[in-house]
């Protein structure tokens, strides 16, 4: 009788995987924690420019987002190529931006209504006619906090 | 006939899989933060007096509808903008800016607070020009800020306005938003848009 035994030939000894699933868990909360949700689906093309100047947004529950371009191929036929105003999920007009303030207004509590801010997300291509208009309509609201929104970089970007 | 084992499917490699996807993702990924200019509109009520003011403390910044820039009424490049500002803006051509580094030119601007940008554009007029024109203008301040910071306190006008927002920085908040009013007091950014 032996005591030992004489090692079974060949073959690669299994490797353990047991921390398999703590990788792809490591994956999955990282990508939990870190993906922002879209809040609103875009409708229209939105390519922000480019600025060396800019400064965040703290507070994502105080800002109020207006989206500003060309609607995008799958609504060309519905709503033409002019650029065009998006508020929540919806193509509006320069004369809802009243009612849209108003009630993003009254979502909030009375105390942070002076800290609101609205981003205004405009295609760079679109044209300064219809941020004008907007930026008309948001003063006769009073939302005179305003932030228009661009991505770090160099303005030859534009 | 004796029962056979299904042959265990080798996952060693399955590890190297979800490191390549999470090195893909890792660098794909961007974290969007919201960032942007920051801009505060002007009240609606206007005031019916006119306020008076030399033509030299003006600084007219005008975009044509072929995104072409006017600049006191001399055609110029977008790169040349903030040099032009910031030597309007740190002209103190009236000698009660201690600060100033300017010329001292009689024909431009009084001093910081006096000195004003307009900016006019046009219905055609692209965003992304406008963007970069507002960029620029924003920039020419923060440049004379940063040098007067660093020249009064050793440090810059970014950093401290970065500071003031960090909620893990050590040190005398109070004291800090002193200094970046006086700055701002220093150097108050006067853009006014014609409609």
């Amino acid at each position: 009788m032996s005591k030992f035994k004489k090692k079974k030939g060949g073959g690669l000894p299994a490797i353990n995987t047991a921390s398999l699933p703590d990788i792809v868990f490591m994956l999955l909360f990282f990508f939990m924690v870190a993906t922002v949700m879209r809040e609103n689906t875009l409708m229209i093309e939105n390519k922000l420019p480019s600025a060396s100047e800019v400064e965040k947004l703290e507070k994502k529950n105080l800002v109020m987002y207006i989206y500003i371009g060309k609607p995008s191929r799958n609504y060309k036929k519905k709503y033409g190529t002019e650029a065009r105003i998006q508020l929540n999920d919806n193509l509006r007009e320069v004369s809802d931006i009243r009612a849209f303030i108003e009630a993003e207004r009254a979502d909030k509590r009375e105390e942070e209504i002076p800290y609101l801010i609205t981003s205004l997300k405009v295609d760079k291509d679109a044209n300064m006619g219809i941020v004008g208009d907007v930026k008309q309509e948001l003063r006769k609201v009073n939302a005179l906090k305003i932030n228009y929104a661009a991505i770090k970089g160099d303005v030859s970007r534009n | 006939m004796a029962k056979r084992a299904a042959p265990e499917v080798n996952a060693g490699s399955m590890a190297d899989i979800a490191f390549l996807l999470l090195i893909f993702f890792l660098v794909t990924t961007t974290m969007e933060k919201d960032s942007g200019i920051n801009r505060k509109l002007p009240p609606i009520e206007e005031s019916d007096e006119e306020v008076i003011i030399k033509q030299k403390n003006i600084f007219t910044v005008l975009l044509n509808n072929r995104d072409q820039l006017l600049v006191e009424d001399e055609l110029m490049e977008l790169k040349d903008l903030k040099t032009a500002a910031i030597e309007f803006l740190d002209n103190g051509g009236d000698g009660s800016c201690t600060y100033c580094n300017g010329k001292r030119n009689p024909k431009s601007s009084d001093n910081p607070d006096k000195a004003i940008i307009s900016l006019k554009n046009e219905r055609k007029t692209s965003y992304g020009m406008y963007i970069s024109v507002q960029n620029e203008l924003v920039a020419a301040y923060n440049v004379l800020r940063n040098k007067r910071a660093q020249a009064q306190f050793g440090t810059s006008f970014i950093e401290m306005q970065k500071n003031y927002k960090d909620v893990n920085w050590i040190g005398n908040k109070v004291k800090l938003k002193e200094k970046i009013d006086q700055i701002k007091i220093e150097y108050p950014q006067k853009l006014s848009e014609v409609q």
